[in-house]
This record gives C-alpha cells, structure tokens and sequence, in this order.
C-alpha cells in the first residue's frame, strides 16, 4: 500500500504546474537525536531478527559451493517440490484475489443476517495454529469426507489447504479502502452515461488495485512458505510435496545445504514476487 | 430543457422526504430549490437526476418521461457537494469522462475537454491530480466534467456547500455568470437564502417533503405565502403580534398614525448597520437602522420611541 500520492494542496499560487503525473516525493529531514535513536532500534532489530537470518541461510545454501547449490536445487524432487508451490501459490492467490474482493464486498456495501458472524469467521483461518487448519481440512476433505469429497493426497487437497489460511488476506486489506470509498463518485459517474459494469470497471476498481495488490502479496508470501496446513492432506507423497515440506526432509536426512538452498530460492522467488506486486500497486496508483 | 415533476412522494423507511410534490422549470431556467436541511430538496433533486427512484408520480425531462429511466441513462449533469472527483484520473480525464463513454472521436474529446477547462479556468492544471487541487478548482473541475457531453439540465446538489465563505460568494458570482454563457437548464439546491436570492431567476422553496412557495428572488422576499418562507428568506421580528422584517419597520420619535410606543433596551453597531432591541408592551422586538438613521433620532439606550410597520 504506497501509493503515495502527492497531498499538497495547490491553492491559488497555482501559476506553477507540477511537472505531470507527480510521483511520491519523501521529505528527507535531518535526524533529531530521538529518530536517530529510533532509527538504530530499527536497523538493529531488523538486522538480528530478518537479514543476518537470511545471510545466514544464503552462506549455509553456498557452503558446498556454486556446483553444490545448482545440484541440491536442480534434483528433480526439488524441482517438482518448487513447481508445485510456486503454480499452487499463484492459482490460489489470483482465487482469493477476487473471492476476498467479493467477500470485502458484500460486507461493506451488503447487509444481511448473520454479517457479524461472516466478519469474526473470516479470520479465523488466519488465527487458526496451521496444524490445526490442516486437522479441519483433513476432516472434510479427507479420506472418510462427510461431503463425500476425498482430496487426500492430491494436489487439489494442497490447494484447498491453502486457499483456507490465505482467504482473509485481501478481503482484509480491501475492506478499509472500500469503506472509505466516495460512493457520490459511482453516482458521477452513472450521470455522466457509465452503465453499472463500467462504473465498476473504471471507477471502484482502479482505486482498490493497490490494496487487492497489497493483500495478494501477503497471500502469495503465505502460500509459499505453508507447512503445517498442507502436510496433513498431502498425505506426504512425492507428488505432493511443496518446497517447505522438502526442505525439511532434506533438514531431516542432515542435509543441511540442500535444504537452505531449497529456503533460498524460495526465498529469492518470494522477493521477486513481492516486487511484482508492489510494481503493479504503484502503477494502478498513477494510471491516468 | 424544461423539467416537470407531478405528484413526485419518496419515503426513506417511515419518513416521508417528498410528499406529491409538483414542479416546474422551464427551460433555460436557473431555479434554486431552498430550504431546510432534511426538508426533502436534494431528495427532489436526486429523483430528477435518476439517482433515487419516486414511491410515486413522474418525473419528465423536455417531455420525456424520465421516471423509470436509470440514471446514465438520463443525459444529466450532476455536482455533488463534495465534488465526487474521480481521484485516480487527473482533471483532464475527469471532464473527458462523459465523453469517452460515449466513444467520442479522440480529437473531439480533447478539443471540447480544453475548451471547458478554459470556460472554468482550469487549463493550467489540466494534468493534475484532484488531491493537487484546492475545494474551489475541485468544484469547477465537477462542472466542467459535468457539462462535458452537453446534458440536457445541470443540477448541483449544494454545490457550493464545502467552501470557505470568500470562494463561496466566488464561485456563485461566476456561476451566474456561466449560465449566462451556457444558457442550460439549471437547478441548484441550497440552504442559504442569500444564495438563491443572488444566483437563481426562481425559488422554489422546499420544507417538510412540500413546497411552499414558487416565485421570483423578489416575489418570494416582499410577498411570502406563508410565516415560514417569510422567516425562511430572511431576518424577522415580530411587531404588535405581526412578523415584519426589521428593516421594514419605521422608528420615529413623535407618535405617528398606527405607531407603538417602546423604549430602546440596547444598540448593537455593525458596520454601516445599527440594531436597536425594543421593548414594546406587546414584547420585545429588534429593529435594523441605518447608522444616518440612529444618530439623526439621537438614539441611546432608554430613549422612546414610537414603532410602526411599513409594509
């Protein structure tokens, strides 16, 4: 969510247009001695909890060297692992994209019976301890399911794992902004001759792109990294098998390098992807 | 295009915001709809836009009925009170809006988008963002995009209700201005008299889901229908059981035919404007004076005084 549009209020010393599509500006001021101090904590604490972690796991993945690392993560097993979480991730974030859009929805713009209800189950599958989703999804749609359905051990069931946990991503991060949402600016734009759908299409949406991007993010980053959710259903079947799973397989066999070059490229693809999203967020922002 | 709505009732639940309301604008007509807040002007105004739908009666735009037509459907141009910009298009796309909907030729569209932000001023800023603007170009930048693909009436829902008093008087001046130029069928609502006494041709005064009255500017000052426009358009006091405005209350020092005596309880200076409290036996009473006035009566607190209604 940066999409930091520029605030200031051009009053009647309007003489001087900005130059076009006015992109974020930071106003850097020098560090008082607090911020400063602030800044440090920051810095520090990023640094013991996130990067050294990561360095880390990056100079363990290179222990054994370039041939080493393109070995443990060009192994077939490995590959399959990355390909299986890395399409399952991008399949379940663009359902959710849209399904959490929906559900922000109607619980903004909708009343109905039961809202309140909808509103506290939403997260759960966010508050859920993941063993614990993955025990709820095993009992549905498990071997002995009570809606006859039977994803154990199948890809799907991997997929379901994970459109539970990351559904209250982007309806969370969606609902602020369409609260906050001019409805006049709908009724503008049906004046000005917008059916329904392009009011949709050229006015509610661009505006809450940031947000469903900003959401989709956080889902994507959780469908990468989902362990105990989808272990249960996967019944632990080559097939099966997303790259957090064979990372610790690998851990568990002493591989120790092999399994923290699995965590890199995990790791690298994560970042790529965040990227991406940010990318797309900052465009919606300043499409004209 | 002229507007007619006949028997036009619209209830929210159990409250009652238009009860058969009948009116009519003729063409060309710069109407103000005034009165209270929640006495059902913007109600009227939104149903003649298409943005609310009547329980009943109809409503037709240059004689066509319009009841049940949707709102982009309608050929209207709208201004909302708090400019309802498209926050992600600049001010150029905002007015070229109503345009591109309708598929108009690229180069059509940015002949006629230039020439309207000409009309409001505005072309310096056209690239602009609407967060870059101030609340007086945001209105103006509303009206531009509202007029942009030549609606059939212009109606602007307390348009000028979100600015600072000096843009305020601003902005009206130059809408009377623009409709002078524009000559499109216009309805503004308000709640401020002195601003549909200054801007509009008529006023339609609007209370309680009614209207009260119709009239001109004048008319509607100097002949109200009823004690509520009379208080509504303007200052009131109340002389031997009468309301009258203050200015139209003649004070004299010797006893005239059909004057009341009364003792003058305080003198408040504003400007070129002096006002008198008066008690009377009847009640008290505040009477506006020129400053010439006052000080050729030697006015002071205690001073008699002999009061009588003019009109």
């Amino acid at each position: 969510m940066t999409t930091t549009l520029v605030e200031t209020p051009v009053g009647a010393t309007a003489a001087a247009a900005a130059p076009t599509g006015a992109r974020a500006q930071r106003t850097g001021a020098p560090l008082g001695r607090a911020s400063g101090l602030t800044l440090g904590v920051v810095l520090l604490a990023l640094s013991l909890l996130v990067l050294i972690p990561l360095a880390a796991v990056a100079a363990e993945a290179g222990s054994t060297g370039w041939s080493g690392f393109w070995a443990a993560v060009t192994a077939p097993a490995a590959v399959d692992a990355l390909v299986l979480t890395v399409t399952s991730s991008f399949v379940v974030t663009a359902i959710n994209a849209v399904m959490g859009t929906l559900l922000a929805w109607v619980l903004v713009r909708d009343d109905f019976p039961g809202k309140r209800w909808v509103e506290l189950v939403i997260d759960v599958p966010f508050a859920l301890p993941t063993i614990v989703a993955g025990l709820v999804i095993l009992s549905v749609y498990g071997r002995n399911s009570p809606v006859g359905i039977d994803l154990f051990g199948t890809r799907w069931g991997v997929m379901v794992a994970l459109l539970f946990v990351t559904l209250p991503f982007v309806a969370r991060t969606v609902q602020p902004t369409l609260m906050a949402f001019d409805r006049d600016t709908e009724r503008a734009a049906a004046t000005l001759g917008a059916r329904p759908a392009t009011v949709f299409r050229r006015i509610v949406l661009p505006p809450l792109v940031p947000a469903i991007a900003a959401g989709a993010a956080l889902a994507f980053a959780r469908a990468m990294g989902e362990y105990g959710s989808v272990l249960l259903i996967s019944g632990g079947l080559d097939k099966t098998q997303v790259s957090s799973m064979y990372a610790f397989s690998l851990y568990e066999s002493y591989d120790f390098p092999g399994a923290a070059a699995t965590a890199t490229v995990l790791l690298v693809v994560s970042l790529v992807v965040l990227v991406g999203f940010e990318i797309v967020s900052h465009r919606a922002g300043r499409r004209g | 295009m002229s507007i007619q709505a006949n028997g036009v009732t619209k209830r929210f639940g159990a409250f009652v915001a238009l009860d058969d309301v009948d009116l009519d604008v003729h063409a060309g007509a710069l109407t103000a709809l005034l009165g209270p807040s929640g006495g059902g002007k913007s109600t009227l105004l939104r149903v003649i836009g298409g943005l609310e739908t009547p329980d009943a009666g109809e409503v037709s735009i240059a004689g066509r009925d319009m009841t049940r037509v949707p709102a982009h459907e309608r050929n209207v141009g709208f201004v909302f009170q708090h400019y309802a910009a498209f926050q992600h298009l600049s001010v150029f796309r905002n007015v070229a809006f109503g345009l591109e909907i309708r598929r108009r030729p690229k180069a059509e569209v940015r002949r006629r988008v230039n020439e309207l932000l000409e009309l409001v001023h505005l072309e310096e800023l056209a690239d602009r963002k609407p967060a870059q603007l101030s609340g007086g170009q945001r209105q103006r930048m509303a009206l531009a995009r509202a007029l942009a693909a030549e609606p059939s009436v212009l109606l602007l829902d307390e348009p000028f209700g979100a600015l600072d008093t000096k843009v305020r008087r601003e902005l009206r001046g130059w809408l009377r201005a623009l409709h002078d130029e524009v000559h499109v069928t216009t309805v503004f609502v308000t709640h401020d008299q002195e601003e549909a006494l200054e801007v509009a041709d008529e006023i339609v005064v609007v209370n309680n889901g009614k209207v009260e009255q119709v009239g001109s500017p004048s008319d509607l000052y100097d002949k109200p229908a009823n004690d509520f426009v009379m208080e509504f358009m303007g200052p009131v006091t109340r002389l031997g059981g009468r309301l009258v405005r203050p200015h139209d209350v003649q004070v004299t020092a010797a006893h005239v035919d059909g004057a009341v005596p009364g003792r003058v309880a305080r003198l408040q200076r504003i400007g070129f404007e002096v006002r008198a409290d008066v008690t009377t036996a009847d009640g008290d009473l505040w009477v506006q004076l020129t400053r010439g006035q006052a000080d050729t009566l030697e006015l002071t607190p205690g001073s008699d005084v002999w009061l009588r209604a003019v009109v």
